[in-house]
């Protein structure tokens, strides 16, 4: 005979009665529930993506199994486009890299056209460049700060963050023109010189930086509840770290002491400053978010060296109108806000670039995912890619 | 003007090795910079151009005698230059995979900045012939070959660092135009993963041991290369560069101006 099904037992009978060598069919009240391989697909759209990152997570219950991040949404193609650009129209397309810290990505293409001329731009301009580059790595930190809060459920520090951030964007407007696309490096030299009165300013505004920095660290890295978010999640060790490319502060955090101010070749104004490089030996969340605090205050007395020691002079060398590249090679490395930031520019003695390599550093340090999210909880998921620290189009580029 | 420099991998102990001279490609690249000289190690004292730094860099050695003491010379190394500072290092095909493991054992090279190709044949011109499109930088029409040379239309390069020792050089290889194949570096590096996949979408390299070469940026339907350079850039072909459009003709003229025309009727 067929055994009823559980609404027919119910509804046609007197219910099911024992036969010998059948046994009840199962309605599965007490059974042990099967979690295994759900896949959880985050983003494109989330806003721990800062854009849209795209992350399919198999999970086991709680339990991250395989992570596998899906990019490209936002690829534009910058290194073939680069190929029908001038040297002066690339510096448009490398503005929006690395949106947040826009400034700190001409740098290096800069002078690596400068380093094919021969052409060094003038002291005063090197000096103007550290500083904007400072305040771009200030301006881009403080919104880390505010908003890795916010992504383990702190809603107050993101407003601090964001207010704080206003003002060192007001600075590089002020001299800019633009709050976040400057667009302001030549090759040679910067645009424009500094504005009256910005250098008064910038100093009172980086007394509010190193404030907000104290402010920071009290709500912030003092709170009970962050600590037990983000101590020991996400622990990536420093040689898994490096094999990866994962650099800049995520780098340090593991304890890798290795910052490209200090260890490339020299660049900027940088060998003339007196500056820490901050490491943490943890490599976890937390130590992440300390070593970044740590940065935001060191980049605020940066700048307020630059201040102190800015020369004065041209801010242009003597560049030909039309800007031709020699023949030749090179590979230009600077420490940005996200990591190394780098370009490999060939050149034919063109007008434009023939071959440029992007080495962006948010594509390196997002390539570690699915090794660094296996066996996460999900709610981790959301700290760790937070304290990364990511910017989508420096992963898409 | 990256090739003045040009020694052999031995400079450091004068010990001129099989193979270090490839006639062709040192051939190649002196053309193309009308100034190296790529003749015996150590005779290259008299600079040709000032900018170029004559004296040798010691960094350079350095690395260049580790790589000799890991046995890592002789037919493995084809060429080396000194690209504006930066030590190229172009290596055999079949030697690619060593090169990353000879770099993380003995010169702590323990960080991969990337690994992506070049394709050294020069873009088909579209500009005077085809009539269309003439606002992108003119490049020569020959092909040359940059620092260390190369035999061929494709290389692969990638850039290897040290995080204790503070040094970098950059690795190059030369890959079969008809059959671009080279060993994949993620046993050495995990991060090659991402790199090599890039590259495989955008030159159609094929890395031998990659655990799984998919799409990376493009969409999984993808056919081509987009950064080959006989790949179109499209948007470029269906729409002029709209800072033709300026070019218009003036009232009264003959318009005799072909692209300005199709400009502004895609401008409309």
């Amino acid at each position: 005979m067929t055994a009823p099904t559980h609404a027919s037992a119910r509804s046609e009978g007197p219910g099911w009665v024992p036969q010998p060598g059948v046994s009840e069919p199962s309605v599965g009240m007490n059974v042990e529930l099967d979690t295994g391989d759900m896949v959880l697909n985050l983003g494109p759209q989330h806003p721990a993506t800062h854009g849209t990152l795209r992350l399919v997570i198999r999970l086991d219950g709680e339990r991250v199994l395989t992570a596998d991040p899906v990019i490209g949404y936002m690829h534009r193609g910058y290194e073939k486009l680069t190929e029908f650009r001038t040297y002066p129209q690339v510096t448009t397309l490398i503005n929006r890299i690395d949106w947040l810290s826009s400034f700190a990505n001409e740098v290096p293409f800069m002078d690596a056209a400068e380093r094919l001329m021969g052409i060094e731009a003038p002291p005063r301009a090197q000096w103007i460049r550290t500083t904007l580059t400072e305040l771009s790595r200030i301006a881009t930190f403080l919104l880390f700060l505010g908003e890795m809060g916010l992504q383990v459920g702190a809603l107050t520090p993101a407003f601090y963050g964001f207010r704080d951030r206003e003002h060192v964007l007001n600075l590089i407007e002020a001299a800019t023109g633009g709050r976040f696309h400057p667009n302001f490096n030549r090759i040679g030299g910067l645009k424009d010189d500094l504005p009256w009165g910005w250098i008064a300013e910038t100093r009172a505004t980086m007394k509010i930086v190193l404030d907000a920095c104290d402010q920071f660290e009290d709500l912030v890295l003092g709170n009970e509840i962050f600590g037990a978010r983000t101590r020991g999640i996400g622990i990536i060790p420093s040689d898994v770290g490096t094999a990866y490319g994962v650099s800049g502060s995520n780098l340090r955090a593991s304890g890798v002491d290795w910052d490209l101010r200090r260890d490339a070749r020299p660049y900027l104004a940088y060998p003339d400053l007196d500056f820490k490089v901050w490491t943490h030996p943890d490599g976890d969340s937390y130590s992440r978010y300390w070593v970044r605090l740590q940065e935001t205050r060191e980049a605020a007395r940066m700048v307020l060296q630059c201040l102190e020691g800015m020369p004065a002079g041209p801010i242009m060398a003597k560049v030909p109108r039309i800007i031709k590249v020699p023949e030749g090679e090179v590979w230009v490395e600077t420490e940005n806000p996200l990591g190394q930031m780098a370009y490999y520019v060939v050149s034919k003695g063109a007008t434009g670039p023939f071959r440029v390599k992007i080495r962006s550093a948010s594509f390196s340090n997002v390539s570690i995912l699915p090794w660094l999210l296996q066996g996460v909880f999900v709610p981790d998921v959301i700290t760790i890619l937070a304290s990364l620290y990511f910017i989508l189009g420096d992963i898409d580029r | 003007m990256a090739d003045e420099a040009t020694s052999t991998p031995d400079n450091a102990t004068g010990d001129a090795p099989t193979g270090s001279e490839r006639p062709e490609g040192s051939a190649e690249a002196s053309s193309a910079v009308a100034a190296g000289d790529a003749t015996e190690p150590g005779t290259t004292a008299e600079p040709i151009e000032a900018e170029a730094p004559p004296e040798p860099n010691p960094v350079h050695d350095e690395l260049l005698a580790l790589l000799k003491s890991a046995g890592f010379n002789g037919d493995a190394i084809l060429e080396t230059a000194d690209a504006h500072g930066g030590l190229v290092v172009r290596v055999a095909n079949a030697q690619w995979r060593r090169a990353a493991e000879v770099a993380k054992e003995h010169l702590a090279c323990d960080y991969l900045s990337f690994i992506s190709g070049i394709d050294w044949q020069p873009a088909p011109r579209e500009g005077d012939e085809a009539g269309g499109d003439t606002s992108s930088p003119v490049q020569p029409t020959e092909m040359t070959f940059g620092a260390a040379g190369s035999a061929g239309r494709f290389q692969v390069f990638a850039h290897v660092q040290s995080t204790s020792k503070k040094w970098g050089l950059t690795f190059k290889s030369d890959v079969d135009d008809a059959d671009p194949r080279v060993e994949s570096w993620v046993p050495v590096y995990s991060g090659a993963d991402w790199h090599e996949r890039e590259c495989w979408e955008m030159y159609g390299f094929t890395f031998d041991g990659h655990p799984g070469l998919r799409h990376l940026y493009l969409p999984f339907e993808f056919e081509g290369h987009p950064l080959r350079k006989d790949y179109p850039l499209l948007a470029r072909v269906v729409k002029p560069w709209p800072g033709l459009v300026d070019v218009e003709p003036m009232p009264g003229e003959p318009d005799t101006d072909a692209p300005s025309e199709a400009a502004t009727e895609a401008e409309t």
